[in-house]
């Protein structure tokens, strides 16, 4: 019976890290090991690929060379400039009509009965899947890659949109409309605040999504672009530039990421559960 | 000629599970000025009762009467407090106080007086720019009952607006409330489950047994206001407690 009971102690005894991390000082240290585990992995990095002897596997040194000499020729600029204004472009028109969409879903039955059978079908394609039938009608062009971005993006984001409007409170209603609110106030100053949080999580995964379809669109065909340049390094064998886009997109990634995040906290700090 | 008038009300469910009977046949006319307090067991109907009086329902036989006027939606002449207190998160107190009033196209300069008052009245002044998530319960109930208070209501409708709290601050809030509500008198319909709640605050207590929600019992309560500690201990409450206490548990 005693031995039973070890294990979960053991368990407990565990977890007192989680309550570190609360603290003022777990969390520098945390700050350190990031820090640690960095030049860790650029370590690692460096040793396996002198260790492998295999000159198409790059080491740190080759993709900085390789990542100023991008710069200095100014074509890094150029592709990333296209990309970013690609993903900007469709994801930002995603949302907008992701957001009305998934709002006239949630409040109004008509629509819902309308909408949902398509998105939930189209949901569980993958819009790499309409990338052929994309390029075959719109060509190859910019209207083709951001018209597959903003599928993506307003897919993500359509449903979470829709979720916030169903998990309003009933009570937040009920309180407003005592108060002498009619249904066209309701949905301005009580489902609309009260939806944000799920559609910021639904802009993220949207944002997902949208680097992710435009990267695979550029690397289908492009004439520029991030993914165009990954492409072409490829047909020379070049693996150190293939390293500077993949370090490229994943950096813009995270960077518009924490920006949506930071948006996030300053329209939600009224949460609860923080 | 009663402020409210509840006149032969049946509610009627129909659920997956069949109907329910939520009230059967319920007359009750409240005067200007009332506290009513409805006590008895879950399911006897006595929140069907004030959503009915609110306007968030419409009763399937009979007449709900405020002010003389037929009941047809909610409307700020009635005001509601809610045990989840239902303050706007993202609002601060001060903003959900003024919720009501914005409605009601108050100017602004009167507004934020308005809401400053009535954030005096329940002890909140200092406490007006905070989130809801920076207030107790105790705190986020007297916000809520501020906001009621300030779009001026007739009749303040309470669905045991205690009912979260824990019993030290359950028996501080139902002092405040008596206190504001002397300063400022309005009719309550009080909702609670929990008898010396229900005698305490009451200047009649009503008595509701469920299957089919019926009023069972109206008890007077003739103890005078200002209540506090005296009353509450004294024979006369006790007795009083008694009775509504046999009400509650004892009917048929």
């Amino acid at each position: 019976m005693s031995e039973r009971q070890a294990e979960p102690e053991a368990l407990t005894m565990a977890t007192p890290t989680v309550v570190a991390e609360d603290t003022e000082k777990g969390e520098r240290s945390l700050k350190g090991l990031y820090v640690v585990t960095f030049f860790l992995g650029i370590g690692i990095w460096t040793l396996s690929a002198v260790l492998s002897r295999n000159a198409l596997i790059p080491t740190p040194i080759d993709v900085v060379a390789s990542f100023a000499e991008l710069i200095a020729d100014g074509t890094l600029w150029g592709h990333t400039v296209t990309s970013l204004s690609r993903v900007t472009t469709g994801f930002l028109l995603g949302v907008a009509l992701a957001i009305p969409a998934g709002f006239l879903m949630g409040w109004y039955w008509l629509a819902r009965g309308l909408l949902e059978p398509w998105i939930q079908f189209f949901r569980t394609i993958p819009p790499l899947a309409l990338i052929p039938l994309v390029i075959v009608i719109l060509g190859i062009g910019e209207t083709a890659k951001i018209y597959v971005i903003f599928l993506a993006a307003f897919l993500s984001c359509v449903l979470a949109t829709f979720q916030g409007v169903r998990n309003v409170d009933i009570t937040l209603i009920n309180a407003a409309r005592v108060l002498g609110a009619k249904d066209f106030t309701i949905f301005t100053r009580v489902v609309i605040p009260a939806s944000t949080p799920f559609i910021f999580v639904g802009m993220r995964v949207a944002l997902g999504a949208s680097w992710a379809t435009l990267v695979a669109s550029e690397l289908i065909a492009a004439p520029t672009g991030l993914g165009r340049m990954m492409q072409q390094a490829a047909q020379f064998l070049q693996t150190d530039r293939i390293v500077v886009g993949i370090i490229m997109i994943g950096a813009l990634g995270f960077i518009m990421d924490r920006l949506l995040l930071l948006a996030e906290r300053r329209l939600t700090r009224w949460q609860e559960t923080r | 000629m009663p402020l409210i008038s509840i006149k032969d009300v049946t509610k009627i469910y129909n659920t997956e599970r069949g109907r329910t009977v939520s009230l059967d046949n319920v007359s009750l006319d409240v005067e200007q000025g009332e506290f009513i307090t409805l006590v008895g067991p879950s399911g006897c109907g006595k929140s069907t009762m004030l959503n009915l009086v609110g306007g968030l329902l419409m009763p399937t036989s009979g007449q709900v009467l405020v002010n003389d006027e037929p009941v047809t939606g909610p409307g700020p002449d009635r005001g509601v407090i809610f045990q989840q207190y239902a303050l706007f998160p993202w609002l601060t107190a001060q903003e959900n106080v003024e919720f009501g009033l914005r409605l009601q196209k108050v100017p602004k300069k009167e507004r934020a007086e308005r809401a400053m008052h009535y954030l005096s009245l329940v002890g909140l002044q200092d406490f007006a720019n905070a989130l809801p998530k920076e207030l107790s319960g105790g705190m986020k109930q007297r916000a809520a009952i501020a906001r009621a208070y300030a779009v001026h209501p007739s009749v303040l409708l309470m669905d045991e607006p205690f009912g979260a709290l824990d019993a030290l601050t359950r028996v501080q809030m139902q002092d405040d409330l008596l206190e504001t509500w002397q300063k400022e008198k309005r009719t309550v319909v009080f909702i609670t489950h929990d008898v010396d709640e229900a005698v305490y605050l009451a200047s009649r207590v009503v008595v509701m047994s469920p299957r089919p929600g019926r009023i069972s019992e109206i008890i007077d309560v003739p103890l005078a206001y200002p209540r506090g500690e005296e009353i509450r201990l004294s024979p006369e409450f006790a007795e009083i407690r008694a009775r509504v206490w046999r009400g509650v548990h004892h009917h048929e």
